[in-house]
């Protein structure tokens, strides 16, 4: 199977001329995560205040990085799928599926939207984070990149399968987009450790990508060594994850070639 | 005359309803085909098996002398489709609206195209607007020259000219019978205005129920059915359709 790169730059370049005039989907790649960043920062900084001085962890940077490396997860996942979602809010589904467009070049140039729109939202925020708080989240060094690449490929996952279940039960179900990731949060141990976990929840969040790249974040910044282990666990679980997530998107687009669901996503 | 489209016993059913039955029919090389029928006739289901965004449950569809479901995107490349539930993102411009589609139809010379295409369908003035600015007949000349935009061999049309007044509606038709004549490519037209179909097609296909009903030129249809006009014609077969249906 061949794969067309002007076909995926059509659609990015779609996005993009989306981006560049809407002052409102900017304001939504960095609103949310700088209200954040201000209250999560000052919680932080309280939190240090009463911990004393004799206190060793450094909370603004556990804290901290936990929310930037979060903020991304939902970047990816909620540019991928609320990309999609443009293209059946402006009736363009048929327009785009009657030329040569494949379904997997579709995915493709939305991963590469996601990256595009994850990778400002990572610049902006550990600048923002570095100038209110002195923060480098660059101090993780190369150990950022397998954590990085791991956090991107379960927002692809999610994504990808919030796009299959939309095609396959129609926009109704869009809120979906935005609430998937949510599911994950509470068993993901964004801002704790997964040890405060009763014993049964911790079985279930080893299965949670999420939960080892964070319980890995912590080993670097804590302990400065490479959390070989989590991120071994987080990348077989997440390419188990992503493959299902393409086996679903695969069944959906059959089972929508099959009963008109696309022409469909252009009329409800 | 090179047969562009052939249709071969397509079927399209769904969950005990059957949209389509064992059509067949062929658009060859500078002809324009009318489907016509009712609402619900299988026209637009019709279409968009055409277009591959429905299997058919059988039957085969051949483009160009190719199996469509096994060469889709070559196929389409030389294919293009208009209707008006399906318009070109609003929000985007003009400019911007056939600069992305010169890209999935991967046309060379894509700025060129873009920039004539502007300045033949009269939206030079209009280019950096948002398309959902534009008024219904300037949005419909807009998908038009999103139509060409790959000079189709095929050109889908899906109610094109629904929502315009009669000038607007009259120099779409021109534009497209022009265009087409030059590329010598073949056309599927669906209208529910029969002068429309009249004037522009060669031959006319009458669905209904998912079935042919009659296929002629509009002339000899006129003549068989004793009628002075094909919305006469047409209501005519409607009838009788509607009676054959009721005796099975």
């Amino acid at each position: 199977m061949t794969i067309n790169y002007l076909h995926i730059f059509g659609i990015l370049l779609k996005h993009l001329f989306l981006l560049r005039k809407s002052w409102h989907r900017i304001f939504n790649m960095f609103f949310w995560i700088t209200v954040e960043l201000f209250g999560w920062g000052f919680i932080t900084l309280w939190l240090k205040s009463i911990a004393g001085a004799d206190k060793k962890i450094d909370f603004i940077l556990l804290l901290l990085s936990a929310l930037i490396f979060w903020h991304i997860f939902m970047r990816v996942q909620n540019a991928f799928s609320v990309s999609f979602l443009e293209d059946i809010w402006a009736r363009n589904m048929i327009n785009l599926f009657a030329s040569p467009l494949r379904f997997s070049e579709f995915v493709v140039a939305l991963v590469f939207y996601s990256l595009v729109s994850a990778g400002f939202g990572l610049l902006y925020v550990s600048a923002l984070a570095f100038v209110l708080y002195a923060l480098d989240i660059w101090q993780l060094g190369f150990y950022i990149i397998p954590l990085f690449l791991n956090i991107l490929l379960f927002g692809w996952s999610l994504g990808l399968l919030t796009v299959s279940l939309i095609i396959r039960y129609g926009p109704s179900i869009e809120v979906l987009a935005w609430a998937l990731p949510y599911l994950f949060f509470p068993i993901s141990a964004v801002y704790y450790p997964l040890s405060v976990f009763p014993e049964l929840l911790q079985k279930i969040a080893f299965f949670v990508p999420t939960m080892h790249l964070f319980e890995g974040m912590r080993r670097v910044l804590l302990e400065g060594v490479f959390p070989k282990e989590s991120v071994a666990w987080a990348s077989v679980l997440n390419l188990f994850y992503f493959s299902i997530s393409a086996l679903v998107f695969y069944l959906s687009i059959k089972v929508a070639i099959k009963k008109g669901l696309i022409a469909r996503l252009v009329t409800d | 005359m090179e047969t562009i489209l052939k249709v071969n016993n397509l079927t399209k059913k769904y969950d005990g309803f059957t949209a389509v039955s064992n059509v067949s029919f062929e658009v060859k090389e500078g002809e324009i085909v009318g489907l016509l029928g009712p609402n619900g006739a299988g026209k637009t289901t019709t279409i968009h098996m055409l277009l591959s965004l429905l299997e058919p449950t059988s039957g085969k569809i051949e483009i160009f002398g190719k199996d469509l479901f096994k060469n889709r995107e070559n196929i389409l490349s030389r294919v293009n489709f208009v209707a008006p539930y399906s318009p070109l993102p609003y929000n985007l411009t003009p400019y911007e609206n056939l600069t992305v589609f010169s890209f999935l139809y991967a046309v060379k010379n894509r700025k060129n195209r873009v920039e004539s295409l502007l300045e033949e369908f009269q939206l030079q003035k209009f280019r950096n607007s948002r398309t959902g600015s534009l008024s219904a007949g300037e949005q419909t000349r807009l998908s038009i020259a999103k139509a060409f935009i790959n000079d189709p061999r095929l050109l889908l049309l899906d109610e094109p000219t629904v929502h315009l007044d009669p000038l607007i509606a009259r120099e779409i038709r021109e534009k497209i019978y022009y265009k087409m004549r030059v590329i010598k490519g073949g056309v599927l037209w669906t209208s529910h205005n029969m002068k429309e179909i009249e004037t522009m097609c060669d031959k006319i296909i009458f669905l209904f129920n998912g079935k042919i009903f009659a296929e002629d030129s509009p002339e000899n249809l006129k003549r068989s059915f004793g009628k002075e006009d094909l919305e006469e014609v047409f209501i005519h077969l409607s009838k009788e359709a509607e009676k054959q249906t009721y005796d099975d």
